[in-house]
């Protein structure tokens, strides 16, 4: 990837321009400004509390923000729902995964946005197309390298953790047609499983989606990101490159153990 | 500001270079080998209509030596399935509460004041009996409507909400009723339609009721619905997990109000069914109808944990009740150890359920 090309002057493809969200006397987010650039994975880190759930929510359309505006491709939106940032071809990989133990498979990869079989059997008797949607999952999986599952048709509860991160990666792969963002997605995942998902998120990049990557794991937040969002009270303090700042400076950022703007390279702090 | 020996930029921490040296198998989807138990284990949990039909099964055949062709006869096996035709209709409405983790306590209530509803309307008022059956479907949907409501829009849980309204349905039934049975003849006179699911049909030595081929009917709808359609694949992930489902999503809440309403409306088909089953319409019937319901639903294998189960479980659950109560009667045996085995296999069922469940 080319890293460090003039990626300032394209049109991010999500932003975010002074978002605020207040819980009673709480500011979850205080005036917090976020970009995301067409090709790149960004990474959001940041102490607990510091507001990263709260803006990830509010760009996926999980919660409104009280004053602030949310632009896709530089065109204002307001997710009411999030639905309504997925029609819009935002995929979020949740934390808890979101994933129904008991459907399959196909099932989980088209929960919400079924297919129906065409004509009088979708229309009238709203049947669902399941020979289409087992064969699209089937593919999806083989694209990103997961079809070693054997039967598409076993339930997501006799899979590993990884093998069920992996369905939720290939969903959101396969219906993000703009944007993907992982909470935590290697979180409860061992090593080796971690790599695999590691690994499925460069291969999303690799098809030209952007990705968010929201995660506590400083060396795998360096491994694959190309820049870095720092979270802290409630705004962004700065962003950062991997190969400009060390794990400890991010650390010491995110923490407020060190100013941003004392780095002589590459970090610009927020306004 | 610490100068740390972790370098920065895209390397793999050492740790991990060691994990990704030793093989990369972990997480790949690869078929594993599994032993006799392991292999029971998955195929129960991949058909939960698997165990209940076994049971059915041996069943069948321990009762036919046992008893021999009075058991076996083609007659004595369509009265069974008239037997079972009230609680197979209930056990529907049921499972659809408990696919979504829910519970419904007010079936049986929901029936008998229908069926009240229906007769009264069509005798008292003197409605032609159609537009009295409707009266009741609507009545069916209203009391679903209700239970819908409450544990939706108010978030209370199932269990409290329909055991406060099995308690009211059932007063106003009393009070609508004023406790009194109307005589099959009267129903007869004005509104032979309620008593259409009472009529039979010989069938090789078989006498079938429509009250049954309805109750099949119904099974093979829900089947259908549940496994065919974005509705019922909506219902298992509602009832699996709902913060889940809602993720992805589903609206629950309609779902959950979708699921109360039919099931009253199933319960008002039950009503129309039990007319023809006993042919008055008394505010005492089906007192225990919706226990009975849950007991099929149960040894059908559908997990009262919700999102897992089958709705043809329900059915061969009903008949394992029905062929045993049916069986030991016919063996002579006191009614008391009809009840005692049916309790033997509710607590059996909920074992090999829990069992099942272990992922």
């Amino acid at each position: 990837m080319n890293k460090n090309t003039n990626s300032r002057q394209k049109t991010p493809v999500l932003e975010g321009r002074g978002l605020v969200k207040r819980y009673g006397h709480v500011t979850a987010l205080d005036h917090a400004d976020f970009e995301l650039m067409p090709g790149e994975i960004l990474a959001v880190i940041g102490d607990n509390g510091a507001g990263k759930s709260s803006l990830i929510k509010a760009l996926s359309g999980a919660l409104t923000p009280d004053e602030g505006e949310i632009l896709l491709d530089g065109k204002p939106v307001h997710f009411k729902s999030p639905m309504e940032a997925r029609t819009q071809g935002i995929e979020t990989v949740y934390q808890n995964l979101a994933v129904s133990p008991s459907l399959d498979i196909a099932d989980n990869l088209f929960l919400g946005r079924e297919r129906l079989r065409p004509g009088i059997l979708g229309s009238l008797f709203r049947m669902l197309d399941r020979k289409g949607m087992h064969d699209f999952a089937r593919n999806k999986l083989s694209e990103l390298g997961l079809l070693t599952i054997q039967n598409i048709n076993q339930s997501v509860e006799t899979l590993s953790g990884g093998q069920r991160q992996g369905v939720a990666v290939a969903r959101a792969a396969a219906f993000g047609k703009h944007v993907v963002i992982m909470d935590e997605p290697t979180a409860a995942l061992g090593v080796k499983e971690s790599r695999r998902v590691l690994n499925l998120i460069q291969d999303v990049r690799s098809k030209g989606l952007p990705v968010v990557l929201i995660s506590h794991n400083m060396p795998h937040v360096f491994e694959v990101a190309d820049r870095i969002h720092i979270h802290r009270l409630g705004k962004r303090i700065a962003v950062i490159r991997p190969n400009t700042h060390s794990m400890s400076e991010a650390v010491a950022i995110m923490t407020g153990a060190m100013d941003p703007n004392e780095h002589e390279s590459g970090a610009f702090a927020a306004a | 500001m610490a100068n740390s020996n972790i370098t920065s930029g895209a390397q793999t921490a050492d740790h991990e270079l060691v994990a990704v040296s030793a093989n990369g198998e972990i997480a790949a989807f690869n078929q594993e080998r599994l032993s006799f138990s392991e292999k029971a284990h998955r195929f129960f949990h991949k058909h939960p209509i698997a165990a209940p039909a076994i049971v059915l099964l041996v069943t069948l055949v321990a009762f036919s030596i046992i008893i021999g062709d009075r058991f076996l006869h083609p007659f004595n096996m369509s009265l069974i399935l008239q037997q079972v035709t009230i609680i197979g209709i209930l056990g529907i409405a049921q499972t659809l509460i408990i696919l979504t983790a829910g519970i419904d306590l007010s079936v049986g209530a929901i029936m008998v004041l229908t069926s009240v509803l229906m007769g009264r309307m069509a005798i008292e008022v003197g409605l032609p009996d159609f537009a009295a059956l409707a009266i009741g479907l609507i009545a069916g949907a209203i009391t679903g409507l209700i239970n819908g409501t409450l544990v939706t829009r108010f978030k209370l849980p199932p269990f409290i909400v329909t055991l406060g309204t099995w308690n009211i349905f059932f007063a106003l039934n009393l009070w609508y009723s004023r406790s009194e049975t109307i005589r099959s003849q009267e129903i007869d006179a004005v509104a032979p339609l309620l008593h259409w699911t009472g009529t039979t049909i010989d069938f090789f030595g078989a006498r079938l009721t429509y009250g049954s081929l309805m109750m099949i009917a119904l099974f093979v709808l829900v089947w259908y619905a549940l496994k065919w359609t974005a509705w019922g694949k909506h219902v298992y992930a509602t009832g699996d997990d709902p913060v889940a489902a809602q993720l992805a999503g589903i609206r629950t809440d309609r779902v959950l109000l979708s699921i109360y309403i039919l099931a009253g409306v199933i319960c008002a088909l039950g009503a129309w069914a039990l007319i023809g089953r006993i042919g008055s319409i008394s505010p005492q019937a089906g007192m225990t109808a919706n226990l009975d319901s849950i007991t099929a639903v149960v040894i059908g294998g559908c997990s009262l944990f919700g999102g897992r189960g089958s709705i043809f479980g329900t059915l061969i659950g009903a008949l394992i009740v029905g062929v045993f109560r049916n069986g030991l009667a016919l063996a002579g045996v006191d009614v008391l150890w009809q009840e005692f085995t049916v309790g033997l296999l509710i607590i059996v069922a909920v074992g090999v359920d829990q069992w099942i469940r272990k992922a």
